[in-house]
């Protein structure tokens, strides 16, 4: 079987060869609250799955079930090609985990704690290993700078070098990029699809368009249930919203006097302009059609961006957990 | 990813080295950073040994004592004469009745009173051996003690010049001590091994019920535990840099006890080493055992506090082992700290060899083994 992206890597189990993560009932609670239900998803080898939801909806919950952390209490699921129930260890030796909280030593170097991870993994010639990270990720003449002296964007960065040095075939990220610079950033998502394109699996949660945007496939969890996935036109499509951009004076007054109205499912500011969305194109039009020839105002009908879906989208679910 | 690779990751007997060693040199370099701790490794023993040795324990002399003397006669100003030459005492206050005598020790200005009754040289001298009454404030015993021990010695010898009668038969005279609680005297060669014993239990205990509380609070242990390391080489990698702590301050104590207290060390010194390092397992694995059940740093040192406090009070460190309730007893072969201070005390007060130490040996093994399984049963895999 052909890899689609990657042929440098051999399959551990030929039958799953192009499935890096498979689960299907995935339940999750934690005292009555149930956090994750009924979570179903399947990532392919090699390409970069992104996670999106709001705050509190699962997304490090499910995370943390897939390699290992936690125990799910329901649901079945593969993670290359190992139970996740059972065989949890091999997937261990073989999956990065960087934690949404920094969780490197703070009392150790740079690296040191490279070093750490590099032995725990076996990975031969340790310090050679971690030489070669500092370098790559720009550390030169840091390295013996404590991980808990560094600023938080190098934080960052320095957990993913730790997490991808033992070379591990996918990679779980948890808002890898929070609080790190928009230069750094795009560092970082090319590494990233670099990776990828070596045959290297990348689950990533992220609260940024613009990383979803930059990913393989999305999916959105919402309180606990996953609401979409698929590639970004196709969430976009999925969505069924129409879009109104209108640009103009006043447009606050505008937003008030739209909100809530029949058709009008969402209204957003985006800096100096105002996108009104909605499911029902027939409603939407008609709440819109008194202020579409109000002077000063320039609509424009075009697709809706992956914020305005996710937006909606955050709107339509209740947040049962509050 | 070539088939090495990932060969290397499945390979299992070197990864145990591997990762127990990755553990290992992590926690001594964090040791390292961490002065405080290291400064404690090296003071807490010292100031410890210097203390007991000095001030707490050792056998108090010049204590404040009153005398009654209900006759004013030459034997009965050579007996008070006798008890100050024993250096224990030191009469600051001579009384004329019971009244100021009681009031004196009452006050605590005090510790003894001698009462010389009325007719005692007279009954000394016809052999009616009449009774010396000596007050002890029970409420120090241990400075009580060896005073009154000296006591016991001194109708036999006191008034041998006085009676001019060389070594008689019988005490000429007898001392009535009125101390209701009187534990056996403990010299400092009791106590400087007792100390290595308790010294040991105290900084091997907290520092490992901290070790796991630390990774959970700090959140380094999500991290952790998603890499491929099993709680068995957690343990081994967390408790292997602190034996050598043990040793450290083991050689300090012993050290210092040898040079400063004049401990004598009869037995093998290398035979005290190998017990030691059973005795430091041991204590370091209970401690890590409570850092396991410990939801924070805090609880964990609650909980070697609660374990430390029975260690110092039922293994014969304090109190003799003998003169405890049966159940105390019971509790005290179940502590570490009780077999080790046998241990201690016998190679190197009385030369003894592994075979006479056997019973005790043992005990260390199967207390270090109980609990590194409690241990490794309770830690928790996953962060459920
Ligand atoms: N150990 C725990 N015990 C109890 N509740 C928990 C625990 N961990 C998470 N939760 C709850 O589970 C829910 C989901 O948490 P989770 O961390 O998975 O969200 P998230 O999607 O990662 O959020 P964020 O975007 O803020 O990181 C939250 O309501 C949280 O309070
Ligand atoms: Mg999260």
């Amino acid at each position: 079987m052909p890899e689609p992206v990657s042929s440098a890597a051999p399959p551990a189990a030929p039958a799953q060869a192009e499935i890096a993560i498979e689960v299907s009932g995935l339940t999750k609670s934690f005292g009555d609250r149930v956090v994750v239900r009924d979570l179903s998803m399947q990532v392919k080898r090699g390409s970069i799955y992104g996670f999106l939801g709001p705050n509190g909806s699962g997304k490090t919950t499910t995370i943390r079930m897939l390699c290992g952390l936690l125990t799910p209490d329901s649901g079945t699921g593969t993670c290359l090609g190992f139970d996740i129930l059972t065989e949890s260890d091999k997937i261990k030796r073989r999956v990065g985990y960087m934690t949404q909280r920094f969780s490197l030593y703070q009392d150790l170097s740079v690296r040191e704690n490279l070093e750490f991870v590099a032995r725990l993994y076996a990975v031969p010639h340790p310090r050679d290993a971690a030489r070669d990270m500092i370098r790559r990720l720009g550390l030169v003449g840091r390295e013996g700078q404590l991980a808990g002296e560094l600023s938080g964007g190098w934080k960052q960065r320095l957990a993913l070098g730790a997490c991808t040095l033992p070379g591990p075939e996918l990679l779980l990220l948890d808002e890898p990029t929070a609080g790190v610079d928009p230069k750094a950033r795009r560092d970082f998502w090319t590494q990233i699809h670099d990776l990828a394109a070596e045959g290297l699996t990348v689950l990533v949660s992220t609260h940024y368009m613009d990383e979803a945007e930059r990913c393989h496939e999305i999916a959105y969890i919402a309180y606990g249930n996953l609401l979409v996935h698929g590639t970004v036109e196709a969430v976009i499509a999925k969505s069924k919203l129409t879009t109104y951009t209108v640009t103009g004076p006043d447009l606050h007054h505008l937003a008030v006097a739209l909100a809530g109205k029949p058709g009008v499912d969402m209204v957003a500011p985006f800096g100096t302009s105002l996108h009104i969305s909605g499911r029902d194109l027939a409603a939407l039009e008609a709440s819109i059609a008194p202020y579409r020839n109000q002077r000063g105002l320039i609509w424009q009908h075009g697709a809706p961006s992956l914020e305005d879906v996710f937006i909606e989208l955050m709107g339509r679910t209740p947040d049962n957990f509050q | 990813m070539s088939a090495a690779q990932t060969d290397r990751r499945d390979r299992a007997a070197s990864g145990v080295l591997w990762r127990t060693w990755a553990m290992l040199v992590k926690e001594f370099i964090q040791l390292r950073r961490d002065r405080v701790s290291l400064a404690m490794i090296v003071v807490l023993p010292v100031m410890q040994l210097l203390l007991f040795g000095y001030a707490i324990n050792t056998t108090p002399h010049h204590m404040p004592a009153a005398v009654l003397l209900q006759e004013d006669t030459d034997l009965g100003r050579s007996v008070v004469k006798a008890m100050e030459n024993t250096a224990f005492f030191d009469f600051i206050y001579l009384v004329k009745t019971e009244d100021e005598f009681d009031d004196l020790l009452q006050s605590g200005k005090v510790l003894f009173g001698v009462e010389i009754p009325r007719g005692f040289e007279r009954g000394v001298r016809r052999g009616d051996q009449p009774a010396i009454l000596v007050a002890a404030d029970a409420t120090d015993p241990v400075a009580a003690s060896s005073a009154l021990a000296a006591l016991a010695q001194l109708a036999q010898t006191a008034l041998a010049h006085d009676l001019n009668a060389g070594e008689p038969a019988v005490p000429p005279f007898e001392v009535r001590t009125h101390a209701r609680y009187n534990p056996a005297a403990s010299s400092r060669l009791n106590i400087v091994p007792g100390l290595v014993g308790a010294i040991l239990t105290m900084t091997m205990l907290i520092f490992t019920a901290l070790s796991v509380t630390r990774e959970v609070e700090r959140g380094t242990m999500e991290s952790l535990l998603s890499m491929p390391i099993t709680p068995v080489e957690i343990m081994l990698g967390k408790i292997i840099p602190y034996v050598m702590v043990g040793f450290v301050q083991a050689s300090l104590i012993v050290g210092i006890g040898v040079t400063l207290f004049g401990v004598p060390i009869l037995g093998n010194l290398f035979l005290l080493a190998g017990l030691s390092t059973l005795f430091i397992g041991a204590n370091l694995a209970i401690g890590y055992t409570f850092s396991t059940i410990a939801q924070n740093q805090l609880q964990a040192l609650q909980m070697s506090m609660m374990f430390f406090l029975p260690n110092i009070l039922l293994s014969g460190f304090m109190f003799p082992f003998a003169g405890m309730p049966r159940w105390a007893q019971w509790v005290g072969e179940c502590l570490p700290l009780t077999h080790y201070i046998r241990i201690v005390r016998a190679i190197l007060l009385k030369g003894s060899t592994l075979h006479n130490m056997r019973y005790d040996a043992v005990g260390l093994v199967v207390l270090m083994l109980i609990a590194m399984t409690i241990a490794v049963s309770r830690f928790r895999r996953t962060l459920d």
